[in-house]
């Protein structure tokens, strides 16, 4: 598999693994019978992502997408973070195998449901 | 870092003994097979001489062997060739639903020029069932063709079973004999078989090279045409470094295959038992018992296989996926899913298979780095939780 040095050093070392506790919202994309699977666990403070976590299920650069992700959107405000798109994180990691661009499609997608998730939670308080 | 090639059923080196006994033909004895002088003569002498060996590993006899471009070759000429030759008598094929690429989409392209293709059923351990054979035959059948051994989990099917319900009912038996030949006895009167597939690469023998043994008889159409060469089956200028590659291998592999095969098992079984005691939650895939000695299919519940084979090239070892991690949809493995394999769980699936070359030493480091690799993607991953937290969630 053709994976740039930086895909393999996320992959090697993912940033932000994990979940949280009460979080502000929960993106959670993917079949969940089969394919990749992504979680994304955001925490927000007067509009501002404080904290995120991911899990995934998914190849190299499913776990690559999902790190390079978190970083980028860790300490921005939401408006900054909703213009993170799948091409950005594949940008980051230097690129990615064409058959492997939708890992960065599940990423993107985690997040978006993880903001539309903490709205709606924003909505019923 | 450490080189442990542990993908022996996707290809082997090529046998030094292999190399030496080839060389000469690319450059002193490289004359055209089919041509009248001594350059060409003595070519086909050699040519002669490696198809005499071949024989005698698969018990044939002489004239029953055609050289092709290697295993897929061999399997489309014996679908296809068959298919084409016998259409008068009928247009249905018996196959199974966990055989190789080359077998499988033969049948589809016939399928498309209004054959009919019956795909059978496997067990849990990837066994086709004879009497489902039985059953599936009609008059209008003309083949049928089981592969001998599963290249992904090693399952051997029965092939003399077969073998005998296909001459009693009098249609012809094709095996795809690839990942068997050299690893278990190869014998097409033991095993009934009228077409049998063999592929140099997969016996430390060069690529390139291929075999349809075609019992005398058989009613076949060649599928490449040109001159007269192969007994006007099979055109095309004779690839003679292949052939006697080819020969040498399997002539070195009907001496050491039994106790290759002792070897094997004992150190395919090691890795298991070292991984089952290291790694939580290991499935294995295939026959227990009746599988090839050297191939361990397993699924580590909650990782997905590409990533486990990345770690694992990053630690010198190579393996692969069972599954094709090829589109969006990460389609599982067609043989694990006709086994039933739980889709998640065949997602995960890897294949070791070990060869002759490796050792205790290697497998018992494959185990060591496994256990990390598979402890740190399962903490990556959304769908694995620890046996105790399981527990307790069963309790609740």
């Amino acid at each position: 598999m053709q994976y740039t040095e930086k895909v393999i050093e996320h992959f090697q070392h993912p940033r932000n693994v994990g979940e949280i506790e009460n979080p502000d919202g929960i993106g959670h994309v993917g079949n969940p019978i089969c394919g990749d699977v992504m979680e994304l666990y955001i925490k927000i403070k007067d509009n501002i992502i404080v904290d995120v976590k991911f899990k995934t299920f998914g190849c190299g650069a499913a776990i690559a997408s999902g790190s390079m992700l978190t970083e980028l959107i860790k300490g921005k405000s939401i408006d900054e973070a909703l213009e993170i798109s799948n091409k950005i994180v594949v940008e980051a990691l230097g690129g990615l195998p064409p058959k492997k661009t939708h890992c960065s499609v599940l990423a993107e997608d985690a997040l978006k449901f993880a903001i539309d998730d903490y709205f709606k939670k924003q909505g019923k308080k | 870092m450490k080189k442990i090639y542990l993908d022996h059923n996707a290809t082997t080196p090529v046998h030094s003994e292999v190399i030496k006994e080839m060389l000469p033909y690319y450059r002193d004895i490289y004359g055209n097979a089919s041509s009248f002088h001594q350059f060409g003569q003595q070519a086909r002498k050699a040519v002669e001489e490696a198809r005499e060996k071949v024989v005698d590993f698969i018990g044939a006899k002489s004239g029953e062997i055609i050289f092709t471009s290697g295993g897929t070759e061999a399997d489309n000429f014996a679908i296809k060739g068959v298919a084409y030759a016998n259409q008068t008598k009928g247009k249905h094929i018996i196959t199974s639903s966990i055989e190789h690429h080359a077998v499988l989409n033969s049948c589809k392209y016939l399928e498309k020029q209004g054959f009919r293709i019956t795909y059978l059923p496997v067990d849990k351990y990837g066994l086709i069932n004879p009497e489902e054979v039985k059953k599936a035959i009609e008059d209008e059948t003309i083949l049928i063709s089981i592969m001998h051994a599963n290249n992904e989990m090693g399952t051997i099917e029965p092939i003399a079973e077969v073998g005998k319900i296909a001459k009693e009912k009098g249609v012809y038996f094709h095996i795809d004999a690839v990942q068997s030949a050299g690893k278990i006895p190869v014998e097409v009167k033991e095993l009934n078989v009228d077409l049998l597939s063999l592929s140099g690469h997969k016996v430390y023998g060069p690529k390139g090279i291929g075999v349809l043994y075609i019992r005398k008889g058989t009613k076949i159409q060649p599928l490449i045409h040109g001159g007269h060469h192969e007994k006007n089956k099979r055109a095309g200028t004779e690839n003679v470094p292949g052939i006697i590659g080819l020969a040498k291998a399997i002539e070195i592999a009907r001496i050491t295959v039994k106790e290759e095969a002792i070897r094997l098992t004992n150190l395919r079984n090691r890795l298991w038992t070292s991984i089952n005691e290291k790694i939580e939650d290991v499935f294995l895939h295939g026959h227990p018992q009746e599988r090839l000695p050297n191939t361990l299919n397993l699924s580590f519940e909650g990782v997905e296989g590409e990533a486990i084979i990345l770690d694992l090239d990053m630690k010198g070892i190579a393996v692969s996926t069972g599954s094709a991690c090829t589109s969006g949809t990460l389609e599982p493995s067609h043989v694990l899913k006709a086994m039933g394999v739980n889709p998640r769980l065949a997602q995960g699936a890897i294949r070791f298979s070990l060869g002759e070359d490796n050792t205790q030493e290697e497998i018992d480091y494959v185990a060591d780095m496994l256990s990390g690799i598979v402890s740190r993607l399962r903490g990556i991953s959304p769908f694995y939780q620890k046996k105790e937290s399981k527990d307790l969630y069963k309790g609740a």
